[in-house]
This record gives C-alpha cells, sequence and structure tokens, in this order.
C-alpha cells in the first residue's frame, strides 16, 4: 500500500497527489511514469511522474478526473493508501545538449510538460514556456512554471486571460520573431501535440512529444500502448513515453485513445451517480 | 491384478454448449473412485519410460501406486519432491507429448491418464489435508528471484525447501506471470494458482509484487543489498505482430491484452472495472495454445461467430490435441490454410473486416513443418469487429538492456547453459521464456529446478 502524505486541488477537475513511494523516488526521472491501481477491482492507469522527492521518498502525480479511476482517486485524502504504485516506467527524456527550448503544455499536460522545463532549465537551456488552457480559471501550476522557464506564455481558448489564441499561436509567434528553438517538447491532447508538431515541422524543429496511451502492465507485455513511429510498432511503456513527435502516426492513435470512451462514460457517469446518493444520505 | 481397459478414464467435463458461456473450469476432475480405477491401469514398469518423458522427473508410477492404494496423501508428498506445482502441472502440461507419450499402455490403446491423476491428486491435498507446509531451517544465504511465473515459483520452492532466504520480485500487482494473466480461468482456476503461491509463503518465501526489476532495483544492486545469486525468470514480453495493414485499429488486440485484460484483470466479472470490448465476431489469427485460449475466451464474453485464423492445416498446430478438441466443441470454426493480410475499419477506426488469403503446403521449412504458400487471387473477408494476434511473443527487454554483460541471443532471449541454466555473468541464472522464448509451462518449471540446483551448488562453492 502507498500512502497519500499530501492532496492538493489545483482546479475543479485537476489534483495533485504526493504519495510515500520510497522505491520508486529513488529511481524516478523526468518523462517517466507510474502505474497505478487504486483497490482491488480498479483498473491500471498510467501517469506521469510530475515530481519526486529522493530524501523523502514520495513521487507526486497529478491527474484530472476525467474517467471512473481518476474521480475514486480523488475520493481517496491524506492519509489513505492506493492499493498499487508500480514504477518508475518507461525511458526518461533526453533533455542534454539542447540551447534553447520552447515547452508546450495543454491543459493538464502542463503537468507532465513543467517538470521537463525543470529538467531543461537546471541543464542550462534557455527555456520558453509556452501553456494553453481553456480559460482563465483553470489555470494551474503558474508559479511553477514562471519558475522553471525564462519566458512564460499563458494563453486562453477564449481570452479570458487576455491572450486569446492556441499554444501554436504563440509558438508560431515566437518563431516568426526569431527565437532559434533548437527542441519543441509538446505535452498535452492529442490534436494539440498534432498541431505543433505540424508546425515544427514546417521549421524543421525536432519536437519531442509523450504519449500518454493505454496500457496494462507498463513492462512491454500488453502490446496496447503500440503506436506507429516512422512506420514502426513501439511500444509506449518501453521504447517511449517520449517519441519524435514528427514520425508518430497521430491519426491512427487519435482513433485507439477512444476504445474504451463509451465504456469509460457510462463508469464515470454511474460512478458519479453513487457519489452523489452517498453524498445525499 | 491391473485394470486392463484399453481407454483412459473419462474426465467429467461441463457439457460444450453450457461452458462456452460461463468462466468455470471446464474439466471437473476425477472422483476418488475415478482414480483408483485410473491408477490401476499403471503396470508400474520398471525402467519407468514415463519419468523420462517429464521435464521435472515426476516419479511417475511411485505416486501412481499410491493412489491405487488410496493413500493419496502419500501421493501428494511423493508429487511435490519433484514439483512445487502439481495442480497447475496436472491441468495445464502437455502430457501427451511428454510423460504420457512414453507410457507403455499407449502401445495398445491409451495411456494412463498421468495428467488427470496429477490434478486429483493436488486438488485431494487442498481440499483435504490440513498440514501447513513445512518451513525449512534457514541456511543464512539469500537469493533473489525476478519475476514469479512458472519458471520463478519452481526455482524459489526449490531453494526454499534447501534452506535458503528467498525473495521474489514480481512487476504486476499480482504473482503468477502467466498462470494468472495468460492463462483462462476455465483451464486453470486463478484459485488454485493462489493456493500454490500461498503455499510458496507458507514455505518462508518473500514475495514482492509491484517491483519492475531493472527499471526499481537493478541485479547490480540486488547483489549489493546482499543477494548472493539471482534467479531471472522474467518471461517473455513482447507480443509479437504480423506487421500487416490495420493492425493499429480499435478492436484489434494482441492475446497477451485481450487476455490479460479478462483473466488478470478480470473484466468478465461485473464488480470490476477493466474495459474490454466484447465481440460479436472475432478473429484469432494463430494456431497455439494460447490462440485456443483467446478463441475460447472470447465465446465466453459473448461472441456469436469466432474464428481461428491458421495459414497451415491442423497437424502443423501448436496447440495441444486437447485444446484444439475443446475449442471445436465449443463452436470455433477453424479456417486453416488461412493467412490474413490486412484488417480493415471503418471511418472511426474500428475494426469491420480481415482480409485473408488462402494458403497451401509445400516442402518443409527449418521447423521441418510444410512451409505454407500463398494461393495466389484467393483474397477473401471475414466480417469480424475483433482481431487478436496470437502469434507469439518475445523476450521482455527490461533486464537485458539495464544489465550490463548479461549476454542474449539474436531473438534477445538470454544466453543460459542447458543443464545449469547460467547466464554469463557470475551468479546469475535464467531460465523459462525469457530463455527458450514462448514455450510451455513445464518447460519453464524443468528450467527453474535445474537452476535451483546450480545456485545451490555456486553458493556452497563460494563458501
Amino acid at each position: 500500500m502507498f500512502q497519500i502524505v499530501q492532496k492538493k486541488r489545483l482546479n475543479d477537475s485537476m489534483t495533485q497527489m504526493r504519495v510515500a513511494a520510497p522505491f520508486v523516488a529513488r529511481k524516478a526521472q523526468a518523462g517517466q511514469f507510474i502505474i497505478l491501481r487504486v483497490n482491488e477491482y480498479g483498473e491500471r492507469i498510467p501517469l506521469t511522474i510530475a515530481d519526486y522527492d529522493r530524501e523523502g521518498g514520495t513521487v507526486d502525480i497529478i491527474f484530472q478526473k476525467v474517467g471512473k479511476t481518476t474521480l475514486l482517486l480523488d475520493t481517496l485524502e491524506e492519509g489513505d493508501a492506493i492499493l498499487d504504485f508500480i514504477g518508475p516506467l518507461g525511458k526518461a527524456s533526453e533533455l542534454e545538449g539542447y540551447q534553447y527550448a520552447a515547452v508546450i503544455g495543454g491543459g493538464a499536460g502542463c503537468a507532465i510538460a513543467y517538470p521537463q522545463a525543470k529538467a531543461l532549465h537546471a541543464l542550462g537551456a534557455k527555456v520558453d514556456m509556452i501553456a494553453g488552457f481553456r480559460s482563465q480559471d483553470i489555470i494551474i501550476l503558474e508559479d511553477e512554471m514562471k519558475a522553471a522557464s525564462d519566458n512564460l506564455y499563458l494563453m486562453t481558448d477564449d481570452g479570458s486571460n487576455g491572450h486569446k489564441g492556441f499554444v501554436t499561436d504563440a509558438l508560431r509567434q515566437n518563431i516568426e520573431a526569431g527565437a532559434k528553438y533548437d527542441l519543441v517538447v509538446a505535452i498535452g491532447p492529442l490534436p494539440m501535440m498534432k498541431a505543433v508538431c505540424n508546425l515544427t515541422k514546417e521549421y524543421g524543429i525536432k519536437t519531442i512529444i509523450s504519449m500518454n496511451s493505454i496500457m496494462i502492465d507498463g513492462t512491454g507485455m500488453c502490446g496496447g500502448c503500440r503506436v506507429t513511429v516512422g512506420g514502426e510498432t513501439k511500444f509506449a511503456c518501453v521504447d517511449g513515453p517520449d517519441f519524435d513527435g514528427h514520425l508518430v502516426d497521430f491519426d491512427e492513435v487519435m482513433k485507439r485513445s477512444k476504445t474504451y470512451a463509451e465504456m469509460e462514460r457510462e463508469s464515470a457517469r454511474e460512478f458519479n451517480c453513487r457519489l452523489m446518493k452517498q453524498a445525499e444520505q | 491384478m491391473p485394470n486392463m481397459t484399453m481407454t483412459k478414464t473419462p474426465m467429467p467435463e461441463q457439457k460444450p454448449d453450457v461452458r462456452n458461456h460461463n468462466f468455470e473450469e471446464v474439466a471437473l476432475g476425477y472422483t476418488e473412485e475415478m482414480a483408483v480405477g485410473e491408477a490401476q491401469r499403471c503396470l508400474n514398469c520398471k525402467n519407468k519410460p514415463c519419468v523420462g518423458g517429464c521435464p521435472v522427473m515426476v516419479p511417475i508410477p511411485e505416486f501412481i501406486a499410491h493412489v491405487a492404494k488410496r493413500e493419496f496423501e502419500e501421493a501428494y508428498q511423493v508429487l511435490t519432491r519433484a514439483t512445487s506445482l502439481p495442480a497447475v502441472c496436472g491441468r495445464v502440461c502437455p502430457q501427451e507429448t511428454q510423460c504420457e507419450s512414453k507410457c507403455v499402455r499407449g502401445i495398445k490403446g491409451e495411456p494412463v491418464g498421468i495428467g488427470r491423476l496429477e490434478r486429483f491428486v493436488a486438488d485431494w491435498h487442498m481440499a483435504n489435508s490440513k498440514e501447513a507446509p513445512k518451513k525449512s531451517e534457514t541456511n543464512g544465504h539469500k537469493v533473489a528471484v525476478i519475476g514469479a511465473g512458472p519458471a520463478s515459483l519452481t526455482c524459489a520452492g526449490d531453494l526454499a525447501n534447501m534452506g535458503y532466504e528467498v525473495t521474489v520480485f514480481e512487476a504486476l500487482h499480482t504473482a503468477g506471470g502467466v498462470l494468472m494473466y495468460g492463462i483462462p480461468q476455465f483451464r486453470l482456476p486463478k484459485e488454485i494458482v493462489q493456493k500454490e503461491i500461498d503455499g510458496l509463503r507458507a514455505k518462508g518465501v518473500t514475495i514482492l509484487t509491484d517491483m519492475v526489476i531493472g527499471k526499481v532495483l537493478t541485479l547490480e544492486e540486488l547483489f549489493a543489498d546482499g543477494f548472493e545469486a539471482i534467479f531471472v525468470g522474467s518471461g517473455a514480453g513482447l507480443p509479437n505482430f504480423m506487421h500487416i495493414p490495420g493492425e493499429g485499429l480499435v478492436g484489434a488486440y494482441s492475446a497477451n491484452e485481450f487476455l490479460t485484460r479478462v483473466n488478470l484483470m478480470k473484466a468478465y466479472r461485473p464488480e470490476y472495472d477493466t474495459p474490454i470490448i466484447r465481440p460479436k465476431n472475432a478473429a484469432i489469427v494463430g494456431g497455439g495454445n494460447v490462440a485456443m485460449d483467446a478463441a475460447r475466451t472470447a465465446k465466453r464474453l459473448g461472441a456469436e461467430n469466432v474464428y481461428i485464423v491458421y495459414r497451415r492445416s491442423e497437424a502443423e498446430m501448436p496447440a495441444r490435441a486437447e485444446e484444439i478438441h475443446h475449442a471445436k466443441e465449443e463452436g470455433i470454426e477453424f479456417r486453416l490454410l488461412t493467412n490474413p493480410v490486412a484488417i480493415h475499419g471503418d471511418e472511426n477506426g474500428r475494426v469491420t473486416s480481415m482480409e485473408c488469403v488462402e494458403m497451401e503446403l509445400g516442402e518443409p521449412d527449418a521447423s521441418g513443418r510444410r512451409r505454407p504458400i500463398e494461393k495466389k487471387g484467393s483474397n477473401f473477408e471475414l466480417p469480424i469487429d475483433c482481431a487478436i494476434i496470437a502469434i507469439g511473443n518475445s523476450p521482455n527487454p527490461l533486464i537485458p538492456t539495464t544489465t550490463a554483460g548479461l549476454e542474449v541471443n539474436r531473438r534477445g532471449c538470454i544466453v543460459a547453459d542447458e543443464e545449469t541454466m547460467a547466464t554469463s555473468l557470475p551468479g546469475v541464472y535464467a531460465a523459462g521464456d525469457a530463455v527458450s522464448g514462448a514455450a510451455t509451462v513445464i518447460l519453464a518449471m524443468g528450467g527453474g529446478k535445474r537452476a535451483a540446483k546450480s545456485i545451490d551448488e555456486y553458493i556452497k562453492s563460494k563458501s
């Protein structure tokens, strides 16, 4: 069992948890992920490691409540425990040797993009962080992102923070204004990552994306996370989760990511009903 | 006077049209009377050819003689001298190509039902024995076992019996490996596997789950932590695909994923959250036991039509005869000499059909089986909503890629001496699918057993 030592609500739909997992904390690196199972009846879901404390033996995860498992996870409080917490899995991001990077996060993806910005910054690269949210009221990790970058560009779909537009608008603007990026890291919803890759392809800038695929074991056994990269079948859990975004078959990934969408909506709806009934009692 | 009946005592089974709608075990097991009667068919040959056919050398006539005398617990004690997983072996071993293929009774008539008797004895012990497994006196030496599948459990059990302090590191949340995630409930109930694992724990074996060795700890770190020898039984990992168009479609599964969702993650039980596509029409590609398991599982999830698509003929199928027989009984349709060339989907990327081509057999290939050749222009469409690829696995790369000096072959299998199971690294032994590529439970157990013996000799030679 893995105890939750701290829980923080980042906005209405996103939560940060600090979990006591000393073995995982000892080896965790930026870009890697964990798999957790809340209870005996639960699914195994992958979540990227948002931060870690080797001495304290803790690992931070940030998740968005999208399905039953994340809703269930969010019902746990400080002092409660998660049944299984496995990691660190996947390859660490390769961030060495870059001069000037743009790190792009979309919504919940900012939780994963921000540690990449932090790592790049620590390695001596100049870092522009571009973060996109639907609206101002759901912006998360603003201080952290600011601290991890040289410039932070916060964009909102509805312009409620005064900067209306997509992350790709800010990226294009910076490139057009002369920013000589030698690396772009894009993490967020698949359509966003695809749009960023289409843009950076135009300019010939190397782009790393992080896959958050459907997985079970996370050790290469099930093959559920397979993704076509440069015409080859790769497994996000052992070959990734980072891939060269210009080689990823996004259209296939986007379809695969919806495999259980209907079932997930249904089970999340049922679970929400149950939570509401419990609250009424 | 031996029972000279020419045929085996039939195994009571659930009726095919009943069992293909449930996940309960197909074979119901012998009664005491049946077991005693079958045991009496054994001639107790002096030269014991059956024992030579067993990868773990179970003293077969000896345990059967006890059964014939109704000494079931004594029979169990004989069995466990050789195998730590008798309830498993009795169910999933390919006896027809091993012990039973050597049985003298098989020359005229059917061999003794050795597997069925083994299963009976193990089940009888689980149901009737109150004796807790004995903990051997510890010798103070620590051994790490990586993985908790059949090779590892055997190695751990043997080492514990010798007095070693054994710690098993399992990557998944449950020990058992392929016995838990791969082989379905209806062929090997998970409660049985769990009992065998509990027995190992009672013997003093420590089992740590959620530990992905290679990631969370390296072999080097395990040695530094005081383990004197390490056994690697990390299994066959990466599922193979055909590399034909459409394998990325929604509804295309590896057999590993499909079976893991159902077996380990219990997607067939409503109280579990695991999602799975419940197909109407499923095609399973492959001709091994895993393909049969996937097909019969798809049927049990409610599929109307389930096809086995196999490019050779039935004679070349690697699956056990019994699995093929059971699958046919349950209404699985065999599309033999048929090879998929593409999987097609709709605008949402969901599988709608499998395009296949007919094959014919040519000259034998390197494997000794006749090579299938495409019949030009014979393409046809099989309408399906689920395609399950069951054409084998490659070894898991996590340990070889994180262990300097651990030699692997061209296929990524760990190189180990066939007799001692020693790898290229001193103190590191390996067996099972990680060494052989996808094979059987019992072969893995045989390797684990030899490795335990070598580890004992290795540690003794050092101290």
